[in-house]
């Protein structure tokens, strides 16, 4: 059905860059992970790891026992909707198509060439280093899940806790985990920013082929 | 041919299409913000209301969850006396020194509900019941944890002693700071949920609630009442100081 399509919206100059399911679960993925930060923030307020706060108004809840209620309701959303992606991204293709191969060197290359601001876009492949990127983060949002439910439950889940040090080393494990996932968010952003072609195909899932296939 | 031609139509289309998908996801993000707005400024926004009213039912299905996951057999860790925390942190709704002065002369445990022998408990009486200690680690809500050694009697024994219906749902407190809270029977029935008298080698001191605390290495800090009263033995949900205001009710560890 999607080849299908594909080939029809080839034929009149358009490709089809994200699936319907890449993007759904990519938009609600975006709401769900705003509200477990920014609830996430003041829980962190409640009581810091590290000698510093974040600032209040950048924060989701009010007090401690409403950031706490946004964080256990979104945590629902952005586990489902993760799981519903990693299954598909596994079972119907989507990974192997679109993450592999995934040569170390080739990464190395090309991030080195990115820093130069040289970066090689193709629209509807990833680079090397966006393969990179979007693995990476997945295993991350793994991880994140993985502490906050030690964190959540150190008791049922102790055994998942004592590869993280206990209920303690969870809290570190999940602060640095939120903090990669802040990063790539930023880095995320500016880069759409500055190809902004790349933002509409996450919308509608179809990019035009014919005016630019490469971009510099 | 007609059929492709019709294609580029449908794509024209396409854009449009997304900047209203665009906009209703603008308006959701609003709508998240003023919900949040609501809850910091408290105003009587209905949307506000809608969500606080979603975010409430999350916290009761969360409940539940809870409820499942939790395995009345999975002991929480035990430490030794030297990973003891000290000084071991105070914590309640106010300050050290409001900390309540139970007369230990005059003090009676009240109890009601669905248990069979209702006569009130002296501290002689219950000092007498078969003790035993424990170190664990106290979890705050907060996100802080201290270890702490407690003493007392299994509660499991002083329910069935006062022959407690443990087939209903809950076990309140009321406390002698004004502070109430519940718990489920399965954690009260818990092998190392204890009513304890001693913290450390030492009496329950009135900052860690004397003249006795009901310790649960398997529920937050908040849900181990201090300076225990009275309790009881229920079906009907009885809430508690923090939970009425959103802290979750289970908060099982």
């Amino acid at each position: 059905m999607t080849t299908q399509n594909n080939q029809l919206a080839a034929r009149a100059g358009k490709i089809l860059v994200h699936p319907l399911m890449v993007r759904i679960t990519h938009w609600i993925n975006v709401i769900a992970m705003l509200i477990m930060i920014f609830s996430g923030w003041r829980i962190y307020n409640a009581s810091p790891i590290f000698p510093f706060k974040f600032p209040v108004d950048l924060t989701l809840g009010g007090w401690l026992g409403g950031a706490l209620q946004w964080h256990f309701a979104a945590m629902w959303v952005l586990a489902l909707n993760g799981l519903a992606y990693l299954l598909y991204g596994l079972f119907a293709g989507h990974f192997k198509a679109n993450f592999l191969p995934l040569p170390p060197r080739a990464v190395f290359n090309e991030f080195k060439n990115a820093l130069r601001g040289r970066i090689s876009h193709e629209i509807g492949v990833y680079n090397a280093v966006q393969r990179a990127a979007y693995v990476g983060v997945i295993g991350v949002i793994v991880v994140l899940v993985l502490s906050g439910l030690v964190i959540w439950k150190p008791v049922q889940f102790q055994e998942l806790g004592a590869i993280m040090g206990g209920f303690e080393g969870a809290r570190i494990v999940h602060f640095f985990a939120m903090a990669a996932v802040v990063l790539f968010i930023l880095v995320h952003v500016v880069m759409v920013a500055l190809v902004p072609r790349t933002f509409l195909p996450m919308l509608t899932g179809h990019a035009k082929t014919t005016s630019d296939g490469h971009g510099g | 041919m007609k059929r492709s031609m019709q294609k580029p139509d449908r794509n024209l289309v396409a854009p449009s299409r997304a900047i209203v998908k665009l906009e209703r996801r603008l308006f959701l993000k609003q709508g998240l913000s003023l919900g949040a707005l609501g809850l910091l400024s408290g105003c009587d926004v209905t949307d506000a209301d809608a969500v606080q009213k979603v975010l409430w039912q999350m916290s009761r299905w969360n409940d539940g969850v809870q409820a499942a996951i939790f395995n009345p057999n999975k002991l929480a860790q035990e430490y030794p006396d030297s990973a003891i925390t000290r000084p071991f942190p105070f914590n309640a709704f106010y300050s050290e020194a409001e900390a309540p002065r139970v007369d230990p002369a005059t003090y009676k445990l009240e109890l009601s509900g669905l248990i069979r022998d209702k006569a009130p408990w002296t501290l002689d009486k219950l000092y007498a019941l078969p003790q035993t200690s424990q170190v664990t680690r106290h979890i705050c809500v907060e996100g802080w944890s201290a270890i702490g050694k407690w003493g007392g009697v299994t509660f499991k024994t002083f329910l069935e002693r006062i022959g407690a219906d443990v087939t209903a749902k809950y076990v309140g407190f009321k406390c002698a700071d004004n502070y109430y809270t519940s718990i489920d029977m399965p954690t009260a029935l818990h092998p190392q949920t204890l009513l304890t008298f001693r913290f450390g080698d030492e009496l329950l001191p009135a900052a860690y609630g004397f003249p006795m605390k009901l310790r649960m290495p398997t529920k937050l800090g908040f849900k181990n009442p201090k300076h225990i009263a009275a309790m009881f033995v229920t079906n009907d949900y009885p809430g508690g100081y923090w939970e009425d205001q959103g802290y979750n009710w289970f908060s099982g560890s």
